[in-house]
């Protein structure tokens, strides 16, 4: 049986609040507070970035996975935001942890899915017995329109998993996968803010997606919502996946351990990878738990994992996650704010 | 910084490799060629933890042009709990909140880009642990 060896998460010190932020637009902030389900986003330092957070989480996952970092056969960084447009990020990380020479690597796309992605591809490879330690990591800093309703969500953070044969802390139950050609949110080459397809990117996109997959992967494990401890859905703000999860006919018990969006945001490859590392952080050996992805454009992945015996024994090598959200929190003004994200023009830019 | 001269240090900058010396047990950082305690020449890489605190420290209000946009920003000596110096800024905190012995910790981050087109230089820096 192949599984998770070691999990981690990263999140910036750095917060905005909804009100700083419908300050400056002269927006509502109780409704954006209520319609999103949001408070706050994380905001990336201006010298962090994908490469940066995955690398710290890459360590976490290490410190609990206990093993030498020269086994790790393949690293996938999974992110909308990758710092080169031609250079991989995946080096960087490679050679941070002391993974190189002998690993390979790839920088994956698929919008929020790409996290799951590069967890689903390494994962594939230790089953197959190709490589002894895969790891998988989704990561993201990535950046709303100023004045849309993405900014409101588009944070920042990084969680990364090892997987591997034994000593595990989680197994992996089953996999599945849910895809269509579904135009609700993308970015054009040159483009420096993406664009959505506004109401669109719900019904038809994250619930077809995201509830197909879980009633898929459910039907091909032969389980039900009650086998499950435990739910992670991804969290384009707070309200869907509370909402989706109450569709799947999962309780607010199941659902809010791994609910992170109402003081984090959208940390989109990030998203559903961070809620799993949050519940990785509670749950008790035998403790079964539902992963369902999103990514626009449009597709799901699924994963049903069963935790260890270990894992209560290595969880607190590494800082846990809520410790990371809630503690050393830096509050920006949006002017701060602005300058962090590089949205204003300078001088010497124009 | 060339991309040659960068990639050099990448042991040091991403990994934080020091050299310890086989004979005595001296740490140095960067690794050096001859021990300058008992001039053994045969060294174990090993790599810090990554936890010090703080020896003493400046804030930079006017900064070389590629760090511009940070001022003001503290950059300390850290004393490293393998027994080693290094020089580092101190971010994630109001540089006015820098103290003498406060405990910090390293973190990946981008140093420095070269411009707009050219090789982003990643490395560490300190945060307050």
């Amino acid at each position: 049986m192949a599984g998770i060896v070691g999990y981690g998460a990263y999140v910036p010190r750095h917060r905005i609040t909804v009100e700083e932020i419908a300050k400056i637009w002269s927006a509502d902030a109780p409704s954006y507070k209520r319609g999103l389900q949001l408070r706050q986003k994380s905001v990336p330092a201006p010298d962090q970035d994908t490469v940066t957070m995955s690398v710290e989480a890459a360590r976490n996952a290490l410190k609990r996975a206990q093993i030498d970092p020269m086994k790790i056969g393949a690293l996938y960084i999974g992110s909308e935001s990758h710092p080169y447009a031609v250079k991989p990020s995946g080096t960087t990380v490679a050679e941070a942890i002391g993974a190189t020479p002998e690993v390979h690597c790839a920088d994956l796309e698929f919008a929020c899915k790409a996290g799951s992605e590069g967890m689903f591809v390494a994962l594939g490879l230790v089953r197959a017995g190709l490589i002894e330690y895969g790891m998988g990591i989704g990561a993201d800093t990535s950046q709303g329109a100023p004045g849309d309703a993405l900014e409101y969500s588009a944070a920042a953070g990084a969680a990364a998993f090892i997987f591997g044969k034994d000593n595990l802390v989680a197994e992996v139950e089953e996999t599945y996968s849910y895809m269509t050609d579904t135009p609700d949110f993308w970015r054009r080459e040159y483009q420096f803010y993406p664009e959505h397809a506004g109401r669109f990117t719900g019904e038809p996109a994250y619930f077809k997606h995201v509830l197909g997959c879980a009633k898929g992967i459910m039907k091909k494990a032969g389980a039900t919502p009650k086998d499950f401890a435990y739910i992670v859905c991804h969290q384009p703000n707070g309200k869907f996946p509370q909402r989706v999860g109450k569709m799947l006919g999962f309780s607010k018990k199941q659902i809010e351990p791994g609910w992170l969006a109402p003081t984090l945001g959208n940390t989109y490859s990030g998203s559903s990878p961070m809620g799993l590392s949050a519940i990785l952080d509670i749950a008790k050996p035998g403790d079964r738990i539902l992963m369902v992805s999103y990514g626009s454009g449009a597709g799901s992945d699924g994963f049903i994992f069963k935790a260890t015996d270990r894992l209560p024994e290595v969880r607190d090598l590494a800082p846990k996650t809520r410790e990371l959200l809630d503690n050393n929190q830096i509050y920006l003004e949006y002017g701060t704010y602005a300058k962090f994200r590089g949205k204003i023009r300078r001088a010497r830019e124009l | 910084m060339s991309s040659p001269k960068f990639w050099r240090e990448i042991p040091q900058r991403y990994r934080m490799e020091a050299g310890k010396c086989s004979k005595c047990g001296k740490v140095f950082f960067p690794p050096r060629l001859v021990c300058s305690s008992c001039k053994g020449q045969d060294f174990e890489t090993i790599r810090l933890a990554g936890t010090g605190r703080v020896a003493t420290y400046t804030v930079i209000r006017v900064s070389a042009t590629q760090f511009a946009d940070e001022v003001p920003f503290a950059v300390g000596v850290i004393d490293m709990d393998e027994g080693v110096r290094l020089t580092s800024q101190i971010v994630d905190c109001d540089p006015e909140s820098v103290k003498t012995g406060m405990p910090v910790k390293i973190e990946f981050r981008k140093v420095q880009e070269e411009g707009k087109a050219g090789i982003l230089c990643y490395g560490y820096k300190c945060v307050p642990a």
